[in-house]
């Protein structure tokens, strides 16, 4: 099963013809420089020695035909409160997090609960990358390149039972690698959640790497969630806990504020927050704002998800 | 002494000065226009409070000269207000008018920054010599908006804020102390 392509992506979004040419060279010289590499490395491994690479990582699964954000903008400026709440601090603050060893709780409605390491839960995954659009409900956005696999392939692994509805996910509570943590900004550990249709759909990722390169702490390392419908504080960072749930889990910025932060938070132009006005947004890098596009521009894959729900309602 | 009153006020500018080359040289970091429109926002809040340190510092040192620098830091405050609410306008919405109005309609942090904008207008406008003269003592009442514009100004940091209050609640402190020494001195000599 080379490719997992989702069938509905419009041809837009997808690999131009050339690179797909080139990643088609590039999937058959590795795999004569060793059958099944693919899938035998260990993408950690480099991780140990304090490289950046990411071992076998298959190009352009997902690709957008739109300018990348750099690398330094994209791990310069994020938000991750638990490394301070200015949007440089993270960067600055990332060396206190520690990401190894890890591992993360998968429990709830699950055939097979349990806690496995980060090693072992990442082993069965080929990686791939996606380039996928970033809106955060601070109006901003960015293009950013994960390195990853499908969170349906991982929730598989661990065979959600017949009552499951929801996937609830937790970042590490540890005030003393996420300093940020000592103070009650917001309800901590941060948690955040998913509906399981959308948590099973083929665009819902899980990341440990971007631009080709292990995740930077400040990036959600060494497991974070991406969902690139969504506004960016639903895709939490350095995972621990993964839940299966019969009831919709709390979300950290929802218990907040629920009236700025939906626990749905699909990217909508036509719903305003108080303080961002969510029809434009600031692609970083450009000058002048441009238009935000319904669910980020991925309408056509997940509108679908949503029928005959009152959007304006369930923001 | 006489020079550094009269060109003292340009060591004002620096902050300005350091915009535009940052500017120039693209090391306001990933997301330039935010960061000129909130390091002028935030200069023109700590002009606004300098120009209301001076009448305690006045009292506190009993030095008159203070006064002398009110002016000029009320229309570094003004300046820089007009810096950032020209940022926004351009940088933000590139003149249109149509989304300035939407917004004032619908985020509660411009509506009030701009009813602050509105309050120092006629300050800056008023503080020529010509106009002191003119307006006689409506003059002091006139600047007494002054005070109405600093808590909208702190309102409107308070209310652009996400989660992390500190910084607006840090400046808010800072003008409760200046206007609660108002408050004092008001009581302790019976001005009223
Ligand atoms: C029409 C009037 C105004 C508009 C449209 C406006 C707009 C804005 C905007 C867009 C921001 C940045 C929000 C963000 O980055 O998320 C901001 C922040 C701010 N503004 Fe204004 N503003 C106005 C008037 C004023 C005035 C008159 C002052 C002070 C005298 C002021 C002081 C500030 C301060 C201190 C901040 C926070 C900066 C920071 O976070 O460091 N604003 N304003």
């Amino acid at each position: 099963m080379p490719f997992r392509w989702n069938p509905e992506l419009k041809p837009e979004e997808i690999t131009p013809e050339e690179w797909f040419k080139q990643r088609r060279r590039l999937m058959r010289s590795a795999a004569l420089v060793g059958a099944g590499a693919v899938l035998g490395v260990d993408p950690l491994a480099a991780m140990e020695k304090g490289g950046a690479g990411l071992g076998e990582v298959r190009p352009g699964v997902v690709t957008l035909n739109e300018k990348q954000t750099s690398f330094q903008d994209a791990s310069g400026y994020c938000n991750f409160y638990e490394l301070g709440s200015g949007k440089e601090d993270p960067a600055r603050q990332a060396a206190t997090l520690v990401t190894r060893p890890w591992s993360v709780w998968i429990d709830g409605e699950v055939g097979r609960p349990g806690r496995v390491t980060l090693e072992e839960l990442l082993k069965p995954h080929p990686l791939e990358e996606r380039v996928y659009r970033m809106r955060c409900v601070e109006a901003w956005s960015m293009v950013i390149p994960w390195v990853g696999f499908p969170l349906a392939e991982l929730l598989k692994r661990f065979e959600p039972g017949p009552k499951a509805r929801y996937v609830a996910f937790e970042t590490v509570l540890d005030p003393e690698r996420l300093p940020g943590q000592k103070r009650e900004l917001l309800p901590w550990p941060y948690r955040e959640g998913l509906r399981l249709d959308e948590a099973m759909h083929p665009l819902t990722i899980l990341a440990v790497g971007m631009y080709g390169r292990v995740l930077p702490n400040q990036n959600g390392a060494p497991l974070r969630l991406v969902v690139p419908w969504k506004y960016g504080f639903k895709s939490i960072k350095s995972i621990v806990r993964i839940s299966l749930t019969t009831e919709q889990p709390v979300t950290s910025w929802n218990a907040h504020a629920p009236s700025e932060y939906g626990f749905y938070a699909n990217v909508n132009p036509a719903v305003s927050h108080p303080r961002w006005d969510q029809s434009k947004e600031r692609r970083i890098g450009e000058f002048l704002r441009r238009d935000t596009l319904p669910f980020n521009g991925y309408g056509d894959q997940v509108a679908g998800l949503y029928a005959g729900m009152d959007l304006t309602r369930d923001f | 002494m006489q020079r550094l009153q009269r060109y003292g006020w340009l060591s004002g500018l620096i902050p300005l000065v350091w915009l535009v080359l940052g500017v120039w040289q693209n090391t306001l970091g990933a997301n330039p226009v935010e960061r000129l429109i909130r390091v002028s926002g935030d200069w023109a809040l700590w002009w606004l409070l300098l120009t209301l340190a001076i009448s305690p510092l006045r009292h506190l040192t009993g030095w008159s000269g203070w006064n002398r620098w009110r002016r000029p830091l009320g229309l570094l405050c003004f300046f820089y207000a007009l810096l950032h609410v020209t940022c926004y306008g351009v940088l933000e919405h590139f003149f249109s008018w149509e989304g300035i109005w939407r917004d004032l309609l619908k985020r509660p942090y411009i509506t009030v920054g701009f009813c602050a904008f509105l309050l120092l207008l006629p300050l800056a406008i008023t503080s020529t010599r010509g106009w002191m003269r003119r307006l006689g003592n409506r003059w002091g009442r006139l600047h007494l908006l002054i005070y109405p514009a600093a808590l909208l100004v702190i309102g409107h940091y308070v209310l652009m804020t996400k989660a992390d209050y500190r910084m607006p609640l840090l400046h808010a402190g800072v003008l409760g102390g200046l206007l609660g020494w108002r408050v004092w001195y008001v009581i302790t000599y019976r001005i009223m």
